[in-house]
This record gives structure tokens, sequence and C-alpha cells, in this order.
């Protein structure tokens, strides 16, 4: 199969549409501008609808309502607008809707800047939103992700009626790579639950309110029951040259990317280097960074952040050896050279 | 008590029934009876309202009752036809 | 003898028991005098006059009628407040056979819910919307909305609204006519048994403009509420007839059923064995032979200039005629506010072996489009690097000696060529010609598929042509 390079925002929509994906709705936003004009441009010919919302927090309900009609549906933002569907995204998890909300992360806080970060995390991994919720997170590190890790998203969405988010940063959205595209066209396909406006669905309800505290209780207890198979079954992540390793590294996105050349650089050098990549963030490979933190000496963590994924490392380490951690941030990132010498800094 | 309303008057040109389990006593349909059947009860009903009764006098049938109920099902309304 | 028929019951369409709600399942969850229940029974009995039940998705707000898929027996979505406009919008454009009905009040609607209902509108979404105007926040416990009337006094008005602090009552049905979009608005009144059957004609002829595919309707209802009102219901009722219609008129605000065409239906979907050619997958390989054995090589290429200079595209070039080439490759663009104006890069990396970072750091070739960008980046070229530099000569203080440095005015050759836009690709030649970095043949054949248009693909040839005759000329050769 030939290759074709492109931009890691374009294959996602690509991605997207070979899993059946004929809805999306979205609002302008740097840096996840591609994914939306790649819609807007293929969508309609694919007998899909792109629609330019008025603002995020449309945009998010108008997914919540074309995953309501039983569509494969999407949108994209980066942190600002994510943060606006904050409240969408609770109604989706909620009322155990369907979709796949790409962040293609930028500088933060408040308007910050558009250069790639990856500090939203915490929004995306952490809920966001209000009430008892997780959503499933990838996280792709190269353009060929891009495509296939949103196919596996409308898959897994579905398989467990939950929002799923790609969480990319800048670089990963921006950036061309070759990519393959093996992924076979599905066809779109309407679930049972789906409320289409005929007569074998109307029955059917979707809804996210149950007021009395023991028919809530109820409900909660089932997501949570669900969050748990995910977490048993849909783990994902990427062991580096972990065999052996004394320092383990641990990133995600484009980090995991600047690490593989720093663990080159210290194996070079005779250093056991390794590298464990998350490629879900919720839900987390803790169960497999504990069994690491049995043979190594310590973990590195590095993120454009301050700080967030670090602390599920540290949770899931456990104490057992120290997690250092190293971030850029601002649209900054830190270069192969420099966290090889901040890790001698720790050493 | 429909039955009593037709021995009674046998050439009546409407009738309304009240749900006396779905009535909220509100009074709108006595306000809007155009002839003046309608009155809520002096007696309540198991949830604690007056409700609404025409005591089993006839109407002309013109469902206004109907229309400002607020509840869906409370009021039925038959009309003669011929 | 005449025959005694029932002429008005509960409409099919409403569930016989509320099997939904937890208790009291033989009655609404609405208080007495409650307008709510009026509004649902007329939008009900018009379901069932249109034969349209299976075909009615209703869209329920958050506000005391949150529940009304209670009631109807139609495929129900319960939305966030305010959202409904934006839920009705997908779920009608992913089933346009399909009649969707907003159900929202003042606070839903007119309030948190304004952007959406006026975009709603204006795009004249296929769908109707009903709009239950009461003049207060009725679930919340009867704070002020956007419709409450100055000088009401409310939980959070309790010195009276006034518009110094609170603004004007807004009139919703006039403002969206105002819109270019909606096709049908209509303000009704349940104040008596009048304008409630008014009411129900006008949310019929709403009803009937979404099934004729017009476009974009809305029924506002002025509505009681007795009990945060603190009146009793036929109070209520007259304060609806007396003071709410007198500031919110009844009646038609905007009719454009007979001017407006109905919608053409979207075509019927490709089938999924057109999708690679729509997507434009690359269907059949490239005809670039791919050399199986080829030394190890590693370039990382940083390229930089000022917006318009071409930076991105050559590197896409580059990386593209290396991806034909069998090697790895990857490409990353500067996208920040400098490339509107100002200064624009692009990473670019060529490898043999897999490329594990895009991000160059310390480039080993660095074609500096202009001085800002040499000065710039001089100092992270590896040892043994190259640098091309657009230019007559290298500014003697950004001189290194343990690198190979060119300069050559490209921009100038470009001009001779006739177009200063082809100085990126003179570039490229010079770049080609120096390291012997991809065969011509492929980068011509990734120039042909990347650049659009004959007449640029032959200046673009010639440019290419130029740039390596120059590099050749200057004897410089570097491997890295």
């Amino acid at each position: 199969m030939p290759k074709q390079l492109i931009k890691g925002n374009e294959a996602l929509m690509k991605g997207a549409i070979l899993a059946g994906c004929r809805g999306f709705y979205g609002y302008p936003i740097t840096p996840a501008n591609e994914i939306t004009e790649a819609a807007a441009y293929y969508l309609p010919q694919v007998g899909g609808t792109f629609l330019q919302a008025e603002s995020e927090v449309a945009a998010i309900n108008m997914v919540y309502g074309a995953s309501s009609a039983g569509v494969r549906c999407m949108t994209a933002s980066s942190g600002p607008g994510i943060s606006l569907m904050a409240e969408g995204i609770s109604y989706l998890a909620g009322s155990e809707l369907p979709c796949v909300i790409a962040d293609i992360t930028r500088g933060g806080p408040g308007l910050g800047n558009i250069a790639p970060e990856q500090s939203d995390y915490f929004q995306v991994v952490k809920g966001g939103g209000h009430g008892c919720y997780r959503t499933l997170v990838l996280a792709p590190a190269c353009a060929q992700e891009m495509a296939d890790l949103t196919y596996l998203a409308f898959d897994l969405a579905d398989q467990y009626r939950t929002p799923a988010v790609i969480l990319a940063d800048g670089f990963i959205g921006q950036m061309m790579e070759p990519v393959e595209f093996t992924l076979a066209a599905r066809a779109p396909r309407l679930p049972e639950w789906a409320v289409d406006g005929t007569a074998s669905t109307r029955r059917n309800l979707i809804s996210s309110i149950y007021l009395q505290p023991d028919d809530l209780e109820k409900h909660i207890r089932m997501l949570e029951a669900k969050y748990a198979r995910m977490a048993h079954n849909e783990t994902r992540w990427e062991n580096y040259k972990t065999d052996d390793a004394e320092i383990v590294f641990v990133g995600y996105g484009i980090s995991s990317r600047i690490l593989k050349s720093v663990v080159e650089m210290m194996r070079a050098r005779d250093i056991r280097a390794g590298l464990l990549r998350p490629i879900t963030l919720f839900p987390f490979p803790s169960d497999e960074l504990r069994r690491l933190a049995g043979q190594a000496e310590r973990f590195f963590v590095v993120e454009l952040s301050t700080g967030q994924m670090v602390e599920d490392v540290r949770l899931a380490v456990e104490g057992r050896c120290p997690v250092e951690f190293y971030g850029r941030c601002g649209g900054n990132a830190p270069s192969a050279e420099e966290i090889f010498e901040e890790v001698f800094a720790h050493v | 008590m429909f039955a009593t309303a037709i021995e009674e008057e046998i050439d009546i040109k409407g009738y309304v029934e009240i749900n006396t389990d779905e009535c909220k006593g509100c009074g709108l349909c006595v306000e809007a009876c155009t002839t003046k059947v309608l009155s809520l009860s002096p007696c309540l009903n198991r949830y604690g309202y007056h409700t609404a009764t025409n005591s089993d006098k006839p109407c002309n049938g013109c469902g206004l009752c109907f229309y400002v109920c607020p509840e869906p099902g409370a009021i039925k309304v038959f009309k003669a036809v011929n | 003898m005449s025959e005694l028929k029932v002429i008005h019951e509960k409409a099919e369409c409403l569930y016989g028991n509320y099997d939904r709600k937890g208790e009291l399942q033989h009655q609404t969850h609405y208080c007495p005098g409650c307008g709510h229940g009026v509004a649902h029974k007329l939008l009900a009995e018009v379901i069932d006059e249109l034969g349209i039940r299976d075909r009615v998705i209703l869209v329920s707000p958050v506000g005391c009628s949150v529940f009304a898929y209670y009631y109807f027996d139609v495929g129900n979505v319960q939305v966030a407040h305010g959202r409904a406009p934006a839920v009705a919008t997908a779920l009608k454009r992913s089933h346009p056979e399909s009649i969707v009905i907003t159900y929202q009040g003042d606070g839903d609607l007119a309030a948190i819910g304004s952007a959406e209902i006026m975009h709603a509108a204006n795009r004249s979404e296929c769908y109707t919307a009903l709009f239950v105007n009461n003049a207060i926040y009725g679930m919340t416990g009867g704070q002020c909305a956007p419709t409450s009337l100055l000088g009401d006094k409310t939980t959070t008005t309790p010195f009276g609204r006034t518009t110094a602090n609170d603004g004007y009552p807004l009139k919703v049905s006039e403002l969206l006519s105002a819109l270019d979009g909606p096709v049908f608005i209509e303000r009704g009144g349940l104040g008596n048994a009048k304008q409630i059957l008014q009411t129900k004609r006008a949310i019929k002829r709403a009803l009937e403009t979404q099934m004729k595919g017009l476009g974009f309707s809305l029924v506002e209802m002025l509505s009681p509420c007795p009990t945060i009102w603190k009146m009793d219901p036929v109070d209520a009722q007259r304060h609806v007839r007396e003071v709410l219609a007198p500031i919110y008129p009844i009646g038609n605000k905007l009719d454009r059923t007979k001017d407006r065409a109905p919608r053409a239906a979207a075509p019927p979907p490709p089938p999924l064995s057109e999708l690679p050619r729509i997507l434009k997958l690359p269907v059949a390989p490239t005809d670039a032979p791919v050399e199986l054995v080829k030394p190890d090589s590693e370039y990382r290429i940083k390229i930089a200039g000022f917006g318009g200079q071409g930076v991105l595209l050559l590197g896409q070039l580059i990386a593209e005629a290396g991806m034909d080439d069998g090697l790895d490759v990857s490409w990353l663009p500067s996208y920040g506010p400098e490339m509107r104006s100002g200064t624009s890069n692009c990473h670019v990396r060529l490898s043999t072996k897999h490329v594990d970072s895009p991000l160059v750091s310390r480039p080993n070739v660095l074609i500096a489009l202009n001085e800002p960008s040499l000065r710039k980046f001089i100092a992270t070229v590896d040892t043994g690097g190259l640098v091309l530099y657009n230019g007559d000569s290298i500014p003697t203080d950004c001189i290194r000696t343990d690198i190979t440095m060119q300069a050559l005015p490209f921009a100038s050759i470009a001009d001779e060529l006739g177009s200063p836009k082809v100085a990126n690709i003179v570039v490229l030649g010079a770049f080609l010609a120096a390291t012997n970095a991809l065969p011509l043949a492929v980068v011509d054949r990734a120039m042909a598929r990347v650049v659009k248009g004959e007449k640029w693909l032959e200046i673009d040839r010639r440019a290419m042509a130029r740039g390596i005759a120059e590099m050749q000329s200057t004897e410089v050769k570097v491997h890295v």
C-alpha cells in the first residue's frame, strides 16, 4: 500500500470518514483547523453532514444531537474550545452517547498561544465537566496514529457508548508524515438505541436525568462498571526498550518521540534507558508502570506542561521508586539534548 | 354518571366526563364553561384537590373546558351528532 | 334521536399511563393551572391530526418541561440547558425525514440559549421550536427571566426589574422575525380558550412548514405560571391576557411559507468503494523506484525565512521526495502567528532509519532564506553540517569554520527566471546538488505531484536546474 505525506490533522479526518463518521460539527481554532477544513471538504462528498457551529458550546451539542440520531460523529478543537465543550461532554457521557472529540492542544491558560502544549491532560483525562464520568482518551504520537487511533476511537466509542477523545498536541496535528491507509471503509450503521424519527425507535429515549437519588446512583454505578471494563480491556501502551531499563522515561504524543531520541542517546553511552508510552491516557497503563517500578531505578516523566500526567505515574508507581519530571511549556519543546542533560542533573 | 344523564335528558347536546384522579382542581374549566354546568366539588379527592364536576349535568359540548384544562386526560367531551 | 360521540379526549401520542414518571403516573407533574399541560395537549393534538407520531423527535429542555418525555409517545431526546436548537439542528440534518420539535422555556431559549436559537433560526434549520414564555424561571423557584416585565418582583429582582440593572423584556418573536432565515413565527397565548385555539392553529402551521421542508418555524406561547406568580389559576390566565399580552402582542410575526421553496434533498451517498478516490488516498504504488539498500543517511533540515518565501513548500517537497525514495520522513511547520507575518520555519527529517523526533534541534542542514533566520539558527547547526544562505555573502560575524557555508543570491536568480516565487525551488536544486540527498528524478516526480499547474511546474523545473547548476559551479559537495 503506497503512503501519503499528510498532516496529522488531515489524516485524522480521513481515518474518521473511513470509520464511518458522517457528521462533523465544529468551530475554527488553531491548531485544529485542518481537521475542520478536511471535514468541510470531504463529508459532503460522502453523504455526511458538516456544519460550522456558532460556538464550541453549540458544536458539542450538535454532536449530542447527531449521536442521539445514531450517526457516527465528531468534533475537533483545542484547549479553549474543549473548555467550552465540557458541559456537553458531561451530557454525552451521562446519556451514554458515543462520539469522537479531537483536542489538538495549544498553549494555555486563558488565551495562551497557539503553539503546542500538553496541558489539556487534566481537563480531558480527568473529566473537565461535572459529575462522575470518564472519557476514553487516546494519544497518537504520529500522523499514522492520528488516522488509526481515530478509527479505533469510533469503534470503542460505539462499543462502550461513550465519548472518546483523541488528545494530540499541536505538533502531532500540524506535522506531515507518510501515512498508509489500510483501514477498511465502514458503512454507517444505526444503533438500536438511536432516535431517528421512525416507528421502530419511537420508544427510545436519550437522557441523563435521574431525579431520584437511588436511580442516579444506579446509573452512576453502571457507568463506573463500564469504565472498569474499559480499564480491563482497552488499556494500551508501547514499551520501547524497557526490558532491561533502569531509567524508564514516560511520555505520550510528541514527548514520546523526543524521548525515543533520548533513549537512543543514553543507550549509545551504555545507559539502560527505555520508554513507556501510554497510548490510552484513560484507561491509564498503571499496572504496566507498577510492574516496571519493580525493575527500574527511577522514572523520568516528560510533558509539554508543568506536570499533569506525572501525577498518574506517581499514583501508579506508589512510591516504589523516584519519579522525576521535566516539562517545557508555552509552546516550547525540550530538545533531546536538553532532556539528556536534565536526567544527568538528577542522577 | 353518564348513563344517568342520558336517562334524564335524552335530547342533550353535549356532556363532559371529568377524570377525578387526574384533575388538580385548578378551576380553569369552570371559568371557561359556556353553559355553567361545571363547578369545583366541595369534596376533596384522594390527592387533596377539590376536583371539577358537572354534577351529572349535560352541556352544549363546546369543548372549551377541554382546551383550557392543563391535564391532558382529565376531561373527555362528548357531543351529540345526528 | 342524536348519538353522543367523543369529540375531545387525551391525544393518542400521549402515553395512557406515564410509566417514565416515578409516582402519580396517571397525572402530569405540572402545577394546577400550569400552561405547560395545555401546550402539551395542543402539540399532541396537532401531531395526531397530522399523522406524524412515528416521525416526531421531541427535544426536552431544562426547566419545568424537562420531563416532556414522560408524556409524549414519540422519539425523545433530553438535552442541556439552552442547547435544544443545536441538538435539533443535528437531529434534523441526520434524519431529514424526521419531524423535530424543540420545547423550550424563556430561560432556556431566551437567556442561556440565545446564541443557539439565533443561529438555528438564521440558518433556517428545518425544525419547529415551541417557546413557552411565562416571564419567570419556574423550576428554579422564581428568578428573573429575560422576558420578565419591568417592575416584576422576582427572587433575583426583589425590588422589581429595572432597565438600569436588568435591561428590557426580550421580545424573542420580533427579534427572530428580523432575520432572513426563519419561515414562520407566531406568538400565541394560553390566557383563555380563544387564545389557546388560536395557538393550536399556529402550532399546526408551524409543523406544516417543517413537513413541507420550508425551514425554521417557531411558536411562542404566553403561558401562566400560577405557582411562581403566586396567583390562583384563573387570575394567572387573566394576567396572561391583560398584563403579558400588551407587552408581547399576540399574532403572526412572520410568514414566508408562500415565498420559500422546499429544500432539495441531499443526493444519495456514494458507494463505499468510492471512498478512497473521494478521500484522495493513494491507490496505486508510485512509479518511483525504491532502492532497497541505501547507505545510512540522516538529514535533519531546518528551513527558515519570512512568510511568503515558500519555506513550508520547500520542506514539503523534500519530504515528499524523501518518502518516494523510501526514506522515513517528517515535516513539521511553524504555524504560529509568525506565519501570518514575519518569520516562518519548518523542520524536515529524512532518514534511512526510523525518524523518532520530528523536531530538529541540531540541524545538519540549515537553509536560511534571510539574515534574521541565519542569525537565529546558525549556532544550532551540528558540526560538519551545511548552511545554504540566500544572499551574496555570509555576514562575517556568522561565519563558522566547522561547517560548510554557502551563500547564493537565490532570490535574484529567481527574479532572473521570471518569478521571485521560485527562489525556494532554486534552493531545492542547490540543496540536492550539494548533498546528493535524493535522486533528481524522484524529486521531479514529487514536484509534479505537489505543484499545481503546468505553467508553474515548467518554471519550477527550470528553477531547480538552475539551482543545481549554480551549486555545482561553486564546487561545494557535502555529505552529512
